[in-house]
């Protein structure tokens, strides 16, 4: 077990190498920050020198070794647009970020786990047809319209939510929570909904395909033969089989949320991680892009490798397989 | 620094490790938004409050840091400099009250205000002038190319400032109204004597923290989410006419243009700096908002490469069609720009004829006049050139950063394609355009230009002298560079007009550039609001007036 988890560490840690020398390669493409660092007057001197001392003239390789030896003391440098250390900005907006994708979860989750197990069971109903063909839409259309769309019914024509903003934010220690006001309860109802409606219709149609699937398995016709009350069968025995495999996904779409949010926060000015990010790239922030894409490389590698290590808890033939002789 | 809402003074006490506090709390909070849900109306303010939004956000408050729009139209309602403008952006005092050139023509006097304060309670000297001098022309500051004419700022009294320069100047007053006063005490307690230096890799105090002698004084800094500036009561202005009543205004960067506008209309702004030319039609529909319009100062045009032998971008080999006025005439005749201001800018534009947008000193309707839209001429005169066939270029633009750019561009192609020319888009962000220019890598490239100091000598001097960063037309006029270079430094005006007037002459006659609208500008707000628009699109709240 020792030597398949320092395999599996082994290979995070590599993964981790490959993505932030990747992501540095891209950097070359983004645009240059010095124009945007002084004004219209600088002369070609002033930019050359502020390009030099920003270590911008260095070949990718050299900046590329210099930001992973300040990154490992923990120095991700100094956001050009913000003029701010980079680890205090990630710290600020990672609260909004992480409300904003919980809140989304648990929306698709608490609605997309019913609906699933009732379009499998009245698989013909009216009913599941509509949520069906409505769950369509959550798939296709782009994150981007169904934001606008929101603002637009629930801010702008009814004017119950506000359409942009995390609303007031209370401290709770380094935590900056939206949870607690009343303003910040509002202001998380759209873009948690435009952002989980994608998930939630991904769950339904999961949790309908896995419901089917174990409906006709033999266990369940044997406690159908046996007379077991429908009611049970369907949310005990069924839809605990159901839910191992949608659990399992879910997990690694957590990750997929936090990427998504890019979008969400960009149309709802929501001030986390995915709005600073974009607004990086706009701005050719490199401290801020290189620091965002290592931290969601690390999110996503954490979220795999601990999927791996609980697989191999579960499922020793996995590590059998490996030849690991413990 | 207060809290934002009395509210969180009293719910930041609560000691949230009592762990049975919460569920309590957490109900009471879903109780309020619940209740929240069935109030639509917007919370009634018993001060007058402006919430306003703009794209972006200022990159900093020191107000040395930066010469950047946001970060300057923030600056200015804390910070104040010696010299203000009004509506018409015509020069008014601000922190002098009178100023004038000395019997050297090298040096110009100033007479301060007396009796200002800063908000931290400092009273206002010449010492502070000459501090806040030193300060932006140091290495790191960015104002420094602005003011790079200063040799030496001496306080000649208390309340008397000269300012030395290396040559006469006689546009110094115009060139320093970005020039924000600070307070050399708390600049040295504070250790801001220096403007930040982002390749030093630390935040300093001045970045988030202010003290001006401005109208309003900072009250919360988040920087991307909320800056909210109160009224400062014993500012100078409110004792002159007419004052503004504004007590409180919050600002909230919007980056995303249709979230912004819907935020308007949901009534949770007041003022919008920059509403996309499609929306503006809805907001003027929608009662109790207006939209005010003027020209901006700052015309869109195109630049062509005639300098080099052969063009980087074309099919035409061993030759330069640029170096050809024929061809350039042609590209200026071929340009329907009355149709893109009507089709593009939706008449949120001038079509223009020169450089320099109205305003600006120098501009003349004259000069401004329209070539002649004529593309058969245009046709004949590059057959004329050797071009019967047409050339192909590429066209570098940028998709970010001018009203409707890229659609500018895709239609220009579209014109000059009637005549034979191929051109090739271009279309990329303001991060990778801009660099291109500057580093001499573009045969035609859009460009945009607004003014530091109202005076024409900024257009000519970035726009036609030789080895500018923002020049690649490869113009090639001696007189011309002798004319501005005498520009700068003439201090009778009567000539130094006629100067100007011929150097514009001279550019329009040489056809470098291909001159395409004076943009137009246009600021969504609340009806109650009064708020003169400002052609340079920074808003000056103390000009402010909110309806009872």
């Amino acid at each position: 077990m020792t030597s398949f988890l320092i395999r599996r560490v082994g290979q995070a840690a590599l993964v981790m190498v490959l993505v932030s020398a990747a992501a540095f390669l891209l950097f070359n493409y983004v645009g240059d920050p010095v124009n945007n660092l002084v004004g219209q007057e600088a002369s070609f001197e002033d930019r050359q020198a502020l390009r030099d001392r920003l270590g911008l003239n260095d070949s990718a390789p050299v900046q590329f070794v210099r930001f992973v030896g300040n990154a490992l003391t923990g120095d991700f440098g100094i956001s050009y647009r913000m003029q701010r250390p980079v680890s205090d900005l990630v710290a600020e907006r990672l609260p909004a970020t992480v409300e904003l994708v919980l809140a989304s979860a648990l929306f698709s989750l608490l609605l997309g786990i019913p609906m699933g197990v009732y379009t499998a069971i009245h698989r013909d109903g009216v009913l599941s047809r509509m949520v069906l063909s409505v769950s369509l839409i959550g798939v296709s259309l782009p994150t981007f319209v169904i934001g606008i769309g929101l603002i637009y019914l629930f801010s702008v024509t009814l004017g119950w939510l506000p359409s942009f903003g995390r609303g007031d934010t209370m401290s709770v220690g380094f935590w900056t929570t939206g949870l607690l006001t009343a303003s910040g309860l509002k202001a998380l109802v759209l873009p948690a909904v435009t952002l989980g409606l994608f998930q939630m219709t991904f769950v339904q149609r999961l949790v309908r395909a896995e419901m089917i699937e174990v409906l006709g398995t033999d266990y369940i016709r044997t406690a159908r033969a046996m007379g077991v009350p429908r009611n049970r069968i369907h949310y005990v025995y069924a839809l605990k089989n159901t839910l191992l495999p949608v659990i399992t996904v879910i997990g690694l779409k957590l990750g997929e949320l936090i990427a998504f949010s890019i979008v969400t926060e960009t149309v709802f000015q929501w001030p986390g991680l995915g709005l600073l990010f974009i607004q990086a790239v706009a701005f050719a922030d490199i401290p801020i892009m290189a620091a965002y894409l290592v931290m969601v490389a690390l999110v996503f590698v954490i979220i795999n490798l601990a999927v791996d290590v609980l697989y191999a808890v579960v499922d020793p033939r996995l590590r059998a397989n490996r030849g690991d002789p413990a | 620094m207060e809290p934002l809402l009395t509210g969180h003074a009293v719910l930041a006490d609560t000691n949230y490790s009592n762990f049975k506090l919460k569920p309590d709390l957490f109900m009471r909070s879903l109780t309020f938004a619940l209740a929240g849900f069935l109030f639509t109306a917007l919370p009634a303010y018993a001060e007058n409050t402006i919430r306003w939004s703009a794209t972006g956000d200022a990159i900093t408050l020191d107000p040395h840091a930066q010469n950047e729009g946001m970060t300057l139209a923030t600056a200015q309602q804390i910070y104040e400099p010696l010299v203000n403008r009004d509506k018409t952006m015509a020069l008014t005092p601000g922190l002098a009250l009178s100023w004038g050139l000395s019997e050297d023509p090298t040096m110009w006097e100033f007479k301060l205000r007396q009796g200002v304060t800063f908000h931290g309670g400092q009273s206002f000297t010449a010492d502070d002038v000459v501090f806040s001098f030193t300060r932006a022309l140091k290495p790191t500051s960015d104002m420094k190319d602005i003011i790079g004419t200063v040799l030496d700022v001496i306080a000649v009294d208390d309340f008397t400032v000269r300012v030395v320069t290396d040559g006469p100047n006689p546009i110094l007053p115009q060139q320093i109204n970005d020039i924000f006063i600070m307070s050399r005490g708390w600049a040295e307690e504070n250790a801001v004597t220096e403007p930040q230096d982002v390749a030093a890799g630390q935040e300093t105090y001045a970045v988030r923290h202010t003290n001006g002698t401005g109208p309003f004084i900072l009250e919360l800094r988040e920087p991307d989410v909320r800056t909210v500036l109160v009224k400062n009561e014993t500012w100078w202005g409110l004792e002159e006419e007419n004052p503004h009543n504004v007590d409180r205004i919050i600002f909230t960067p919007v980056s995303n243009a249709a979230t912004r506008v819907a935020a308007l209309l949901s009534g949770e702004l007041d003022f919008v700096l920059d509403t996309p030319v499609q929306d503006l039609a809805r907001v003027r529909r929608t009662p109790g908002l207006t939209v005010q319009s003027t020209a901006e100062v700052r015309a869109i045009f195109i630049g062509m490469d005639t300098g080099r032998a052969e063009l980087r971008s074309s099919n035409a080999k061993g030759t330069n069609p640029f170096a050809d006025i024929r061809v350039r005439h042609a590209i200026n005749m071929a340009v329907d720009r009355e149709a893109i201001v009507k089709r593009i800018m939706r008449g949120m534009a001038e079509p223009a004829g020169m450089l320099l947008s109205p305003g600006i000193g120098g501009y003349t309707s004259e000069i401004d006049a329209l070539p002649t839209l004529d593309p058969e001429a245009a046709r004949a005169l590059l057959a004329e050139a050797g071009y019967a066939d047409g050339f192909s270029v590429t066209l570098d633009c940028t998709n970010d950063r001018y009203m409707n750019d890229e659609a500018i561009c895709q239609a220009v192609v579209g014109m000059l394609a009637r005549i034979g020319i191929t051109v090739r888009l271009d279309a990329k962000s303001k991060t990778l355009h801009f660099p291109k220019i500057q580093n001499n890598e573009t045969d035609f490239y859009l460009l945009g230009w607004g003014s530091g100091t109202m005076d024409s000598h900024y257009h000519l001097d970035f726009l036609a002298m030789p080895d500018r960063v923002w020049n690649r037309t490869g113009l090639d006029d001696p007189d011309l560079f002798a004319m501005i270079d005498g520009i700068a430094t003439e201090t009778d005006f009567a000539k130094r007009d006629a100067m100007i007037n011929d150097a514009w002459l001279r550019i329009k006659g040489a056809q470098v550039y291909v001159p395409l609208h004076h943009q137009g500008l246009a600021w969504a707000m609340k009806e109650r609001l009064s708020l003169p628009i400002q052609p340079d699109n920074q808003p000056q709240f103390r000009l402010a007036r909110v309806a009872e």
